[in-house]
């Protein structure tokens, strides 16, 4: 194999494993967007929030890893309960903006929390997997990817089943579908909006998690919901294998970028490009490859 | 002299559309127009004036913003980016061709609402949380192309450094001149929403606010107008843009990041959606913040915790405290401060009868 060859294929491998972990992330936001129309700035957030929890029960109580990881879901997930009940339900049915500025508050308190936390300083989130990357003949593979990679598989089977046939799930997609027909039919719409935040939380703490073993675990974690945005309107904002295809997209689109254009420009396009292409698709298919066509016209 | 009217009692049509519906008015714009112009500047400490030159600029930039999101109902998170365009562009006039301040203002400007009318063009397409992302975007893509083009950059700080204006031989240089300087462009903006909310393009922009359909059945060309709005909104950026350049003496993109689009959001939030008087009450509240949290903490964080733990808690705290009222007035007073305003207005309207 040539050498160029194989640096092609060391991108989208890359490419393909990091938009599964971004894809992670998008899922919290498909989730609340799909059942509650709200959409969530402050995504990036919960996963620092979750990384700041995991990382505290961890490196300073000691505890052992899946009290931390347990710890991290049960917070975020009543986090997300809370959340809705003081502050989104009071929002239902205000305009746009109010619902974005009101999760850019929330994203900003929660910035602002973290060095109340117990610790300061960038800590490690360590999972018992090895470091060394995993290597297939030009590709090199790192361990925390595949298990990312692995999470948002498991968690794109788990919510396919849950949305196509658990009882609960075809509750949400007929509040996500019709909020006032979903009430006329018995379903309590107030509690599957709460539902749904707390899924988003759960989402969010692994997540966290696993984003905070790459990266390590400071305020900047919360930067990694920048990429939620191309993600989801590239597989459309409503849609969970859009997620995960949107995912994809944008992390072979950056790696590719960051591989062939930045030696050309001097650096920098890899937070550049998704955007590029979300504008792309906005003006081409707002509503995503896999997203419902309601955009109104106007 | 003082009292205020208890119904309408206007005869004739000159009467109804005076500018000073009655001699209070005329008094109160008196005696602020001295208070202004006279009483603060000549009175207070260089740095004071300091402060109240950053409200001018945000003044500025929140009556601008709140153009396009007030008025005309779009949603933009790009407002930092307009303004870097704006500050670039007279930075790199005043140092490359040595263009006069007046001159590099209209250009900012004018740049700032090409590229805002630009970025505006999806608001044809999408609308709503969309448009939100697709503004989200543009100011990213503007960051990026400011900070990795050196062309506009001027080098690898990204930063130009640009000469204080002056009027012929007068070098305004110091915080009182630039009191002046700036507080005759916050009166300029000021008039020009007031009066640009009266004509046909400013009721089209709230007409396609309230509902856009309806607008353009009854003959409004939307299209036209929401890049109008765009327009209208970039330039005054663009201006603040500027003006914040020249107070600070030098052009930098970290001074218009995505953090401040997010600060004049919250400006107009704040103070109050399709408000002029909003607009200001909002941007002295968010200016003044992190100012008075710094001076309180500074004051009384000393009793709770340690000299260095309090100087790393006063960033947090504004983040906190901004966020937190972000959300108190979404929920509780979606109005802002201005209809708080108004509501003591009128109660003390008919005060102390309470008829």
């Amino acid at each position: 194999m040539s050498e160029d060859l194989g640096f092609f294929f060391l991108l989208m491998s890359n490419g393909l494993l990091i938009g599964l972990m971004y894809s992670l992330i998008a899922l919290g936001f498909v989730l609340v967007y799909k059942a509650t129309d709200a959409i969530n700035f402050a995504q990036g957030e919960f996963v620092m929030i979750a990384g700041f929890v995991a990382a505290g029960v961890l490196m300073v109580w000691g505890a052992p890893l899946w009290l931390a990881v347990l710890l991290a879901i049960g917070s975020l997930v009543a986090f997300g309960f809370v959340l809705e009940r003081v502050m989104l339900r009071k929002l239902i049915g205000r305009p746009v903006i109010a619902v974005v500025m009101a999760t850019i508050g929330l994203a900003s308190i929660l910035r602002g929390l973290g060095p109340f936390t117990i610790f300061s300083g960038t800590k490690p989130l360590p999972l018992p997997i090895r470091d060394e990357p995993f290597m297939l003949g030009p590709l090199f593979i790192p361990p925390i990817q595949i298990l990312g990679a692995g999470v948002s598989l498991a968690f794109l089977a788990g919510f396919g089943w849950f949305f196509l046939r658990s009882r609960k799930g075809i509750a949400m997609r007929a509040v996500a579908d019709n909020q006032q027909v979903a009430m006329a039919m018995g379903i309590d719409v107030e509690r599957y909006f709460g539902v749904a935040w707390a899924m988003t939380g759960m989402v969010s703490a692994l997540g966290g998690i696993l984003w905070g073993n790459l990266l390590g675990v400071d305020v900047n974690l919360a930067l990694v919901g920048f990429k939620v945005f191309p993600v989801v309107i590239l597989g459309g904002l409503d849609s969970i294998p859009g997620a995960i295809i949107g995912g994809l997209i944008v992390g072979v689109v950056e790696n590719i970028a960051a591989g062939y254009v930045d030696p050309l420009v001097g650096g920098g396009t890899k937070d550049f490009a998704p955007y590029v292409l979300m504008i792309l698709a906005l003006m081409i298919r707002p509503y995503g490859i896999f997203g419902k066509r309601i955009i109104e016209r106007v | 002299m003082i009292q205020r009217e208890c119904g309408v009692l206007k005869t004739t049509y000159e009467a109804d559309m005076g500018l000073y519906p009655l001699p209070i008015a005329r008094w109160t714009v008196a005696a602020i127009a001295v208070l202004f112009f006279l009483v603060i500047p000549l009175t207070l400490h260089e740095y004071f004036l300091s402060v109240a030159n950053l409200v001018w600029i945000a003044i500025i930039g929140a009556l601008g913003l709140n153009i396009l999101v007030g008025y005309t109902g779009q949603v933009s998170i790009g407002h930092g980016a307009f303004m870097s365009v704006g500050a670039y562009t007279a930075a790199n006039l005043a140092n490359r061709l040595g263009s006069p301040w007046p001159v590099n203002l209209l250009a900012g400007g004018l740049m700032a609402a090409l590229i805002g009318a630009i970025v505006g063009i999806p608001s044809l397409r999408i609308k709503g949380l969309y448009l939100a992302i697709a503004t989200l975007a543009g100011q990213l893509i503007i960051e990026w192309t400011i900070n990795h083009v050196t062309f506009i950059s001027g080098g690898v700080q990204a930063s130009i450094e640009v000469a204080r204006p002056r009027l012929g031989p007068w070098i305004l240089s110091s915080q009182r001149e630039m009191y002046y300087f700036l507080l005759v462009f916050v009166v300029l903006a000021i008039i020009g929403v007031m009066n640009l909310m009266r004509t046909r393009v400013g009721r089209a922009f709230i007409a396609i606010r309230d509902q856009d359909i309806a607008a353009e059945i009854i003959g409004i060309n939307i299209f036209r107008y929401k890049l109008l709005a765009f327009a209208i909104s970039s330039f005054y950026a663009g201006v603040t843009g500027v003006l914040y350049t020249y107070f600070l003496g030098i052009a930098n993109y970290e001074q218009f990041q995505i953090g401040v689009s997010i600060d004049y959001l919250a400006m107009i939030i704040i103070g109050g959606l399709g408000s002029v008087l909003g607009s200001i009450f909002g941007a002295i509240f968010v200016t003044l913040l992190p100012i008075v949290i710094r001076y309180s903490m500074e004051a009384f964080g000393g009793i709770f915790f340690s000299q260095q733990t309090v100087l790393n808690l006063i960033p947090n705290l504004r983040l906190m405290l901004f966020g937190a009222l972000i959300i108190f007035f979404l929920i509780v007073e979606p109005e802002g401060l201005n209809r708080l305003w108004r509501n003591i207005r009128s109660y003390f309207r008919v005060w102390p009868f309470a008829y």
